[in-house]
């Protein structure tokens, strides 16, 4: 047998082939080499693709500069609030809130079983892991409006969309955060005890769930924080909640009753999120 | 803390005790469970009482069959054809929209991120430009977009402005925590060595930033492609438009080729963004 140790050779990659690296030689006789910057290639590449896309886009900086004053016309009313309009604000951004309590609750139970049968660690089955993956996959490539469109098409205009749309949503993210969290999870216990003579569900009950469980809640808790935000654009397609009166006050050009919306979204957002940060910190 | 708890495993381990004593010992959390489950319970059902189920409407059942035979026949034509209403333009608009947005986005967050880092600016104005940025944050995209239109118009320009605008909140919230961790003590063997602001700022902090700057970056191009997505919806370019019209006029072989479209383009985006990320993580 030949036991020469024969290097592994490493294949260039076709950039280095192209401009030889430079060879430098140090004051003791040694030599290094350097690679050459990829920067201007990188550089050159971004810049076609940004011409490209500016032609695509038919994006002019001039139109900006010239209508900016419209913006500012807007925005100087969005902070001078309408505070006679907060009363009719409360009954969407409850709706909302409801919407997407719900939703989260509903997506992320469903979530549980599904992210549990697509994680390669507890499923030993390739055809099961691979078909939940590719489900999950599906879904999260469909934006949150498609999805709350096609719902208020099926099922009437109002809440139940809006709580359907968060819903699947919610089972697209939070499966695929949980099973990826799962996979990382000490199986030791697991053995363990099954080496004790539990059954699988057994095993799975006692050593695995007390590990998922606080990852699990905190992503259901981050999830939500999302979906208060998406759930108020939802009522734009028809979906319930505060995206009806965001989008009426936009067609009426009532800037100062969008300014109260927005500023209690603003205040109702970033208590949520507030508080999910704080029981978010206690789970880990 | 931590030492009482070592000194309470020692005595139990001390005293010897069955499988069945240690089990009885667990720590009780029934209370604590049951608390998060009632919680839930009220929670659920002061939600649920507002979310009622009205049954489908006249035309539910057709709209779920319509869609399901138009993702299972997608018009051909309109999926390979390559005039400006055929499914690869508006692909290639929405990527357009996503990569301007990104690029314009990215530089735009630069200043906010470095008047907002604590470790750079004065309190005050550190704080000042975060509730600028949470404000940014929490207007929802599609109110960005319909505040834009008034001012480019109907068009993939809009989009391009507003994700340029939206995307400053979440890239320079990243930005921050890259800049204040910081090692400040290169900057320092750099001043000791004679250097420059200059070249303080070439060779001690760029090299820092420059890895985690363009990994924020190509996972908010993976945000923005799926929000270009959606923007379409009220006229600010990329596929979103179309698909939105064929669904309202029951199109179904249109709406299936623009949903088969749309997986493609999120599935193929997604994969490269987590390589190139994991690959600048590893170095």
């Amino acid at each position: 047998m030949n036991n020469e140790y024969k290097p592994k050779e490493v294949k260039e990659p076709l950039f280095d082939r192209i401009f030889k690296p430079q060879v430098i030689t140090l004051e003791n006789g040694h030599s290094t080499i350097r690679k050459r910057s990829r920067l201007p290639l990188i550089l050159i590449l971004l810049v076609a693709v940004l011409i490209w896309a500016l032609q695509m886009t038919e994006f002019r900086f001039s139109t900006i500069t010239r209508n900016f004053p419209k913006l500012l016309d807007i925005f100087l009313k969005l902070f001078q609030p309408d505070t006679s309009f907060f009363p009719k604000v409360i009954k969407p951004l409850v709706d909302t809130i409801k919407m997407s309590i719900l939703g989260t609750v509903i997506g992320c139970a469903l979530a549980l079983p599904v992210a549990v049968l697509s994680s390669s660690n507890i499923v030993h089955n390739k055809a099961v892991i691979s078909f939940c993956r590719f489900i999950l996959a599906l879904i999260r490539t469909l934006p949150t409006l498609v999805i709350a469109l096609v719902c208020a098409l099926i099922f009437s205009l109002g809440t139940f969309a809006g709580t359907l749309a968060i819903a699947i949503f919610t089972f697209g993210i939070v499966a695929k955060m949980l099973y990826e969290s799962i996979e990382t999870i000490d199986m030791g216990p697991f053995e363990a005890m099954e080496a004790l003579g539990a059954n699988k569900f057994q095993a799975f009950w006692s050593a695995c769930v007390p590990q998922i469980l606080p990852v699990y809640l905190s992503h259901c808790l981050y999830c939500f924080e999302m979906n208060v935000r998406a759930s108020a654009i939802l009522g734009y397609v028809g979906a319930g909640g505060l995206g009806i009166t965001i989008n009426e006050r936009i067609g009426w050009r009532d800037y100062n009753g969008l300014g109260t919306v927005l500023l209690t979204l603003f205040v109702v957002v970033l208590m949520i999120e507030f508080t999910s940060e704080y029981l978010r910190k206690k789970l880990s | 803390m931590e030492k009482n708890k070592f000194e309470k495993v020692e005595q139990a381990v001390e005293s010897k005790l069955t499988v069945l004593e240690m089990y009885q010992r667990a720590p009780k959390r029934w209370l604590l469970y049951t608390g998060i489950v009632l919680l839930l319970a009220v929670l659920v059902g002061w939600s649920g009482s507002d979310v009622n189920f009205t049954g489908l409407t006249a035309t539910g059942t057709e709209v779920a069959k319509g869609i399901i035979s138009g993702i299972t026949h997608p018009d051909m034509g309109l999926m390979l054809g390559t005039s400006a209403t055929d499914v690869p333009y508006l692909i290639l608009q929405t990527i357009a929209i996503a990569v301007l947005g990104t690029v314009f986005g990215a530089i735009l967050a630069i200043p906010f991120a470095f008047l907002a880092a604590e470790n750079i600016m004065p309190k005050p104005i550190a704080y000042l430009f975060r509730a600028v940025i949470l404000m940014i944050r929490t207007i929802p995209s599609l109110v960005w977009a319909l505040m834009w239109i008034r001012v480019t118009g109907p068009g993939a320009a809009c989009g391009v402005i507003t994700q340029s605008v939206c995307s400053i909140g979440m890239i320079s919230k990243m930005y921050i925590t890259a800049i204040e961790d910081l090692d400040t003590r290169i900057l320092e063997s750099l001043d000791a060595m004679g250097c420059t602001p200059f070249q303080k700022i070439r060779y001690g902090v760029i090299p820092q930033l420059v890895a985690s700057f363009i990994s924020t970056t190509i996972y908010r191009f993976d945000i923005n492609l799926k929000d270009a997505t959606t923007l379409g919806i009220v006229g600010a370019g990329g596929i979103g438009a179309s698909l939105v019209q064929c669904l309202n006029s029951r199109r179904w072989s249109m709406v299936g080729s623009f949903i088969w479209g749309l997986m493609v383009l999120v599935l193929i985006i997604e994969y490269a963004s987590t390589r190139i990320r994991s690959k600048l993580a590893r170095g």
